[in-house]
């Protein structure tokens, strides 16, 4: 791999850059693989790297319907926090988070990760409590947080409103080490290192279906024939109904639409994370100057990745209320993702009902930021049979009950 | 920004005036049940890539729960009905053998 | 020198002149003017700077278009950023401003960025800033976010108001030009419900500004009398101003009016959001030429050939004295064929293609303008404003063959039709090889709530490019959607057209075809984000092959024109790249909105106090004018305390509190739901909601009751009253009535349907007063009326009656372990009853109190607290409440589920009461903590605080929490960490804390 650095910029402009390598490869399948990972998105791809990063397993082939990178990794709000309350999630979110500190280096690409931190705020007492007692957890937790007043929100945040006639703020819980990435650079850069240790990224291949033998998993049926394999994950959000299916076990999980917004770009306004859960809004301001907006999630099932307006309007109304300046700027453009819901708003990353054969999904509204630590758990888990990170999402806790809510502390799982 | 034919206004309602309730024809299984069984009436949802029956709740308007047989993957309603019946009707069953022929859903097909 | 010709001008009212100012320089326009056409007149070729190498930057196009001319504007409650000058009417005393400069427009620093794009090629900064790592936050970052961005931030709170309309339409047509028009004859005709918007002040689009002729009339004249004619019809609505923004599932389409955007001292709402469901829409909305990728081609004075023709015709303003036109289609001669009429000079046509002789050609050759075959710019020459070109052959590498003076270059690629609308719900496109563009597939419409297209492309929108095709093709689009919307109407003949025989365009992605890499490193894409043909091929050989990924590596296209100029061009260049065909190659994704909107409509009315509905209680305004300290509870508010006087809203609460247990408090208990359960099968309905036995429950009588899920989980509490044998009122929380009633109509109607049970929410029908503490039963005997002795309504109990002449119904139950009236009167009753408590109160020490004192009295006497002891994840047992399940039911919502393993497992934690060591209190959410750490290497816990106060009553913190074990272990002291290092350690004991013997209540 040739390495990126100031130097590297500089040799190849003075040969009109007509040196730089392909960021990966574009290989044919091979006949079989060790592991075959389904989905070539942040979390597929990071589970492969840390296959061949952690556990020296890198006959490894990451087959994506589409193009890299081009599912949820691409359309979401690039929000990274650990934040979380129980602890299940805080550890994977906090390792997560952990990861994304040292990831430009890890993977020689500049992700850009920026730590400005992240504001939860608190607008009814129930979520002032809520929040103080995450605090308390995340302190036991090992993840740095804090609650703050509503003066100190003020300062961290000067376009904020805190005395909005509805809402007025009551404090925030505060995450000085979260912030947000460049996501799509998240997909490229662990693309670029998982092609570099030999991993083959095939994309425009359609799994169709699983291949099972008695019970055990040997591989998947796709637009570009068999590919067999020992070991497979299912990595595909939005999708993984589907893919289930093909296996013959089902999920506990439906499909939704997830919208967010930018706004035109405007010079430097907000240099903070700032989430909103009694109004639903979040809003944070990307380096190119846009206001980058997300809300809610759609009720019923849907795959067209269209979601409907008048979830755009309660956000910005919401967004509005607590950031009266954005009411002139303007919406430059909307999208949608679809985002798989769990029984409990939790991610599943579990062994199957299939021998050998593994999923991630569920991460609703919130995977971006479980990108690396999903990938790191993840491929644990597919070595070793287990791991510690994965233990309490297992796919069958909702037999015994055991769930992992984490919309109990008035937070939601963004 | 879905429009629904409650059955019971026999009004188009905007999605605005309506609740999602999630799958339909769902049965309820309580004490005695197996925990398999239990698990997947609470949890297990069909979630397809086409045909799918759903619950509908005509919240801002009569008030009455309706059941629609809907696309996932291109939006069209196929049909309303009413939520008080335990599978779907057959002449809409039919309706929608014809635009998606070789479709199935649960037991029904 | 760009400048105001003396004549022509259609859109202008060249008797009304208007003062503007731009970067405070003070300039003059006419009425009719945009902003960048005044600008234009008044020779200000620069707008603005480029976005990532501040490149200077002059309008190249004269609409929506635009990516380059973009200023602040206005001031204080009134900025805003980023306001596209060509779609932005003048009016008197506007006041602009460039934007990313500094300091400057002239004279930006930023502009030595452009000097190092030799370093920044598309992707650099995912090459580089990555050691050391500190500095990515705290130096790189911050650089690079100052240099982005556009306009300034608006710093106050918007002083314009906004609002929102409805409309059912049979056919939405967007865009006013010819195509609409037509539409709009054609549908209107037929009978259909016609809504048509148009974006921009003027009905007609470009027909006119290139002399098409129309049933023999000029274009003008026949705009004229189509809008007259669909005026005159009133199935057919017209507004210009009004942009269609959107197309979403099912119909539903946006259209966002600027109602004084043009006007700004004109009173009313700025925006309006039209929130549209049409049957059928019809996208009439043009298309939009193509830039030519040579060197130089962004360079000031470089502009889309059919722009300078929108200049001089429509506002008399001519880009430069000399215009050399470059084009690969006949099209562009119109503006040489205009330039020339208007008396300027066209120095040259360069037409890439080898061979031209269409009749324009003809025209312009005639005309005596010199026209060059096969020839093509090789660069631009000039730094902020053109100063002539460099000829080359098309078919060359670029050597030079001839310079040319000139001070503007008029430049046509060929038109892409508009797709957006086409596309946002759906709609696919196919790629028409004759005119090199995307058009939409009529075979692949986006499709409806009933599986059938709904939109309608019409006109140039369509691929039908010359004024005849235009014509018959949305006079075609019309009278279809009309037809598909159910008019049944006749629609007659259609308009018919004169164009000129023009010949076919050809394909030119790159000028020359042959370029070298130096010239391909100076042939912008995207103006505003700096794209240029060497980004998108670095892209391609770095492996971002898909179209998605060139986008996202190089920026092209997400600028805030959001591609409309640069997409086919850089998809064209990323095919080349890839030596694939255009098609395979593909789009990326049509988002709404069309162009951007601003967020004051999306919002619309609802702001400040109109956000969200509040719902008041009757007796809201009496604790608003005495001291409530709010609290926002669902969409009630609810006083947390009531402070007098000065003291802090704490020390309230300890008033409050002591006042109740000593003497005499009221609450505002009309939040509590109030739902009314009838019918033969109520009781047996209720026994499946309730965890206990509701159907034994004798009239006269009430009995406290648990809901959950049936998941298992707490999910509501309340008292319930049977009030014949028939009925039942039950209680909820504040926050539980709406959802609570949704809950028992969910059951009722989706799951026993077939029992007979009415479900009625009377909630806001009553008020209540609780009235509580040692006096309760005094100050209703003096208010006189009903029976409130302890024989005759025992605790429990409840009865109606009068009390003070108020007709109400009495609750005896308390939540507070004081003796306790909870009296319910009629809402329009509320406020006179509550007036009469305090009044009679007085001598008996009434006192108000809030929902913190509310919580404070329950905590000292055990109760659980609905979002406090549970929070979703609680089952009833865990709070010790098995004496509220019934064991005698065979089924109740939840029991299935708290058999499942984990909510029988003997180590979930169990709540408790909690007593300080040292008297304080622990703070809200405190853990209590274990032995060691997990294998996830967190601390180990046991517990949690799920209520804590300071008692005023005890004096001391108590607390209630759910433990490890809880109840086996009291007495034991655990230990509650702290945020701030330190901890608290506290003892188990019961949770009542106080009466345990309830001797209070029971008088």
């Amino acid at each position: 791999m040739k390495r990126y650095s100031v130097f590297a910029i500089a040799r190849e402009a003075m040969r009109q850059h007509a040196g730089w390598p392909r960021a990966w490869a574009s290989p044919t399948p091979k006949a079989k693989y060790d592991v075959v990972i389904v989905g070539a998105g942040g979390h597929g791809l990071a589970t492969a790297y840390y296959l061949g990063k952690n556990f020296g397993i890198t006959n490894v082939a990451v087959i994506e319907k589409g193009w890299l990178g081009g599912g949820n990794t691409g359309r979401n709000t690039t929000i990274i926090r650990s934040n979380y309350l129980q602890d299940p999630s805080a550890a994977i979110y906090e390792k997560s988070r952990s990861l994304y500190e040292t990831m430009s280096q890890d993977l020689n690409y500049n992700v850009m990760f920026s730590p400005r931190g992240v504001i939860m705020l608190a607008q009814t007492h129930h979520e002032v409590r809520g929040y103080q007692r995450t605090a308390h957890a995340n302190a036991l937790q090992g993840v740095k947080t804090e609650f703050i007043s509503p003066a100190r929100v003020k300062q961290l945040v000067p376009i904020m409103n805190i005395d909005g006639p509805r809402y007025p703020v009551l404090g925030g819980l505060w995450q000085a080490r979260g912030g947000t990435a460049r996501h799509d650079a998240v997909a490229w850069g662990y693309a670029r290192a998982c092609s570099d240790m030999g991993m083959d990224i095939i994309q425009q291949c359609e799994v169709t279906n699983v291949l099972t033998d008695g019970g055990k998993v040997t591989g998947v049926e796709t637009s570009k024939g068999k590919i067999l394999c020992d070991k497979l994950g299912g990595v595909v959000a939005g999708h993984s109904s589907a893919l289930a299916e093909m296996a013959g076990f089902q999920l506990p999980m439906e499909s939704v639409a997830l919208q967010a917004l930018v706004s035109e770009p405007i010079k430097p306004c907000m240099d903070v994370v700032v989430m909103a859960n009694t109004v639903h809004g979040y809003m944070s301001q990307s380096d190119k100057g846009e206001m980058v907006i997300g809300g809610g999630t759609d009720g019923y099932n849907n795959y067209t990745q269209r979601g409907s307006f008048h979830h755009i309007e309660e956000t910005v109304r919401a967004l509005i209320e607590t950031f009266p300046m954005i009411s002139r700027l303007k919406m430059l453009r909307q999208w949608g993702g679809i985002v798989d819901v769990t029984g409990d708003r939790s991610p599943i990353l579990t062994k199957t009902p299939v021998e050998g054969m593994f999923m991630n999904c569920g991460w609703g509204t919130g995977g971006f930021k479980a990108i690396p630590g999903s990938g790191w758990a993840m491929a644990e888990l597919m070595a070793n049979g287990h791991s510690p990170l994965t233990e309490e999402f297992s796919m069958n806790r909702f037999r015994a009950g055991k769930f992992i809510d984490e919309s109990v502390a008035a937070g939601v799982a963004h | 920004m879905l429009t629904l034919e409650c059955p019971y206004c026999s009004i188009q309602a905007d999605e605005t005036e309506l609740h999602a309730g999630g799958e339909a024809h769902l049965k309820r299984e309580t004490v005695g049940s197996l925990d398999n069984d239990f698990e997947d009436y609470l949890f297990m949802r069909e979630n397809p890539k086409g045909v799918h029956f759903e619950r509908w709740r005509h919240v801002a308007g009569c008030g009455k729960w309706f059941h629609a047989a809907r696309c996932t993957m291109t939006l069209e309603v196929f049909g309303t009905y009413s939520a008080q019946t335990l599978a779907p009707p057959k002449d809409l069953r039919e309706k929608i053998s014809t635009k998606r022929p070789g479709w199935t859903w649960r037991a029904f097909s | 020198m760009s400048t105001r010709l003396a004549t022509a001008g259609r859109l202008l009212d060249r008797a009304s002149t208007m003062e503007f100012t731009f970067n405070g320089k003070r300039m003059q326009g006419h009425e009719g003017d945009t902003l960048a056409s005044a600008l234009l007149a008044n020779d200000q070729m620069l707008v603005g700077r480029s976005f990532k190498y501040h490149r200077p930057r002059g309008l190249v196009a004269s609409g929506a278009e635009e990516p380059n001319g973009l200023v602040n504007m206005g001031a204080g409650a009134f900025f805003e950023p980023n306001q596209r000058i060509t779609t932005t009417e003048l009016f008197e005393g506007l006041a602009a401003e460039s934007q990313n400069h500094w300091p400057s427009l002239e004279f930006d620093v930023g502009a030595v960025n452009a000097k190092l794009s030799r370093f920044m090629p598309a992707g650099f900064y995912y090459k580089m800033f990555i050691h050391p790592r500190p500095l990515w936050k705290h130096v790189y970052e911050p650089f690079i976010r100052k240099a982005a961005g556009l306009g300034r931030a608006p710093t106050e709170m918007d002083g314009s108001s906004y609002e929102h309309f409805y409309a059912h339409v049979d056919v939405l047509i967007t865009g006013g030009g010819i195509a609409g028009l037509a539409a709009a004859l054609a549908a209107g005709r037929a009978g259909a419900d016609v809504l048509l918007v148009e974006q921009t002040a003027h009905w007609g689009g470009r027909a006119p500004v290139d002399g098409a002729q129309i049933d023999g009339l000029d274009g003008d004249t026949w705009v004229k009398e189509t809008v007259q004619a669909l005026e005159s019809m009133d199935n057919v609505t017209l507004r210009n101003r009004t942009m269609g923004t959107g197309v979403y599932d099912h119909g539903y389409a946006l259209a966002y009016e600027r109602l004084t955007d043009h006007a700004p001292d004109q009173d009313g709402p700025r925006h309006r959001l039209w929130r549209i469901r049409a049957r059928q829409i019809v996208t009439a909305t043009g298309s939009i030429e193509r830039p030519l990728s040579f060197a130089g081609n962004d360079i000031p004075g470089v502009m889309l050939a059919g722009a300078v023709r929108d200049y001089a015709v429509n506002f008399g303003v001519s880009l430069g004295d000399r215009t050399v036109v470059v084009t690969n289609n006949d099209d562009a001669y119109r503006t040489a064929i205009t330039l020339k009429d208007a008396g300027l000079d066209v120095p040259v046509i360069l037409d890439a293609r080898p061979t031209a002789d269409g009749s324009l050609v003809q025209q312009a050759r005639e005309m005596g303008i010199r026209v060059a075959l096969g020839k093509g710019i090789a660069h631009v020459n000039g730094a902020k404003r053109v100063t002539g070109v460099s000829i080359c052959l098309q078919a060359g590498e670029g050597s030079e063959i001839e310079e040319i003076a000139c001070d503007a270059v008029a430049m046509s690629g060929g038109w892409s039709p508009v797709v957006h609308l086409w596309s946002h719900c759906g709609g696919k496109l196919i790629w028409d090889d004759a005119q090199s563009h995307f058009r939409p597939d009529a075979s692949r419409p986006p499709l409806g709530a009933d599986g059938l297209g709904f939109v309608v492309p019409a006109g140039a929108a369509n691929g039908a490019m010359s004024t005849a095709e235009v014509l018959v093709d949305a006079f075609q689009a019309g009278a279809a959607a009309a037809k598909a919307a159910g008019a049944t109407g006749k629609t007659g003949r259609g308009p018919t057209g004169d164009t000129p025989k023009e010949e076919p365009m050809a394909p030119v992605w790159l000028m020359p075809q042959g370029a070298s890499y130096k010239l391909r490193s100076k042939m912008w894409l995207d103006y505003q984000n700096d794209v240029k043909v060497s980004d998108v091929q670095l892209a391609a050989r770095e492996g971002y092959e898909s179209v998605e990924h060139t986008k996202r590596y190089t920026t092209l296209g997400m600028a805030t024109d959001q591609g409309k100029l640069s997409n086919i061009n850089g998809l064209a260049t990323l095919a080349g790249a890839l030596n694939a065909p255009i098609p395979a190659v593909g789009t990326t994704t049509f988002r709404p909105p069309y162009t951007p909107i601003s967020m004051g409509a999306i919002g619309g009315e609802a702001r400040g106090e109109l956000f969200q509905p509040l719902h008041k209680t009757p007796m809201h305004d009496w604790h608003d004018a005495n001291g409530a300290d709010w609290e926002p509870v669902g969409h009630w508010r609810r006083a947390y305390a009531f402070v007098r006087g000065a003291e802090t809203v704490e020390q309230a609460v300890q008033r409050e509190v002591t006042n109740t247990r000593e003497n005499l408090g009221l609450l505002d208990a009309s939040t509590l739901g109030k739902l009314i359960v009838r019918g033969p099968d109520a009781g047996k309905f209720l026994d499946m909601l309730y965890t206990n036995m509701m159907s034994t429950l004798k009239p006269g009588r009430c009995r406290y009751g648990l809901m959950c899920t049936e998941n298992g989980f707490l999910s509501d509490d309340g008292v319930v009253a049977r009030i014949d044998d028939d009925t039942f009122l039950c209680h909820t929380t504040t926050g539980g009535a709406d959802r609570i009633y949704a809950h028992m109509e969910e059951w009722l109607q989706t799951e026993w349907w077939d029992w007979q049970v009415y479900v009625t929410n009377v909630t806001e029908q009553f008020a209540q007063v609780a009235v509580v503490g040692p006096n309760a039963r005094k100050v209703l005997e003096k208010l006189g009326g009903m029976d409130v002795s302890a024989e005759a309504l025992s605790f429990m109990d409840w009865a109606d009656g009068t009390i003070g002449g108020f007709d109400c119904r009495v609750y005896r139950i308390s939540f507070s372990g004081e003796l306790s009236f909870e009296i319910a009167v009629p809402a329009s009753q509320g406020r006179a009853f509550w007036d009469a408590l305090l009044e009679a109160g007085a001598e008996f020490g009434v006192m108000p109190y809030g929902t913190e004192c509310l919580h404070i009295m329950r905590a000292e006497k055990g109760f659980i607290m609905i979002g406090d002891e549970t929070d979703g994840t609680v089952i009833p047992q865990d709070l010790g409440l098995h004496w509220a399940i019934s064991k005698k039911k065979d089924d109740f919502l939840g029991k299935r589920a708290q058999e499942r393993d984990h909510m029988t497992d003997p180590t979930r934690w169990q709540l408790v009461g909690l007593e300080t060591t040292d008297g304080s209190v622990i703070p809200d959410g405190a853990y209590a903590v274990g032995e060691g750490v997990n294998e996830n290497g967190q601390r180990n816990t046991q517990g949690r605080v799920t209520s804590t106060y300071h008692s005023p009553t005890l004096g001391r913190g108590i607390a209630m929490g759910l433990v490890l074990h809880g109840p086996d272990r009291m007495g034991e002291v655990i230990e509650f960490p702290k945020v701030d290092g330190t901890s608290v350690k506290a003892k188990i004991v019961n949770p009542v804390f106080f009466d345990p013997e309830g001797e209070k209540q029971n008088v």
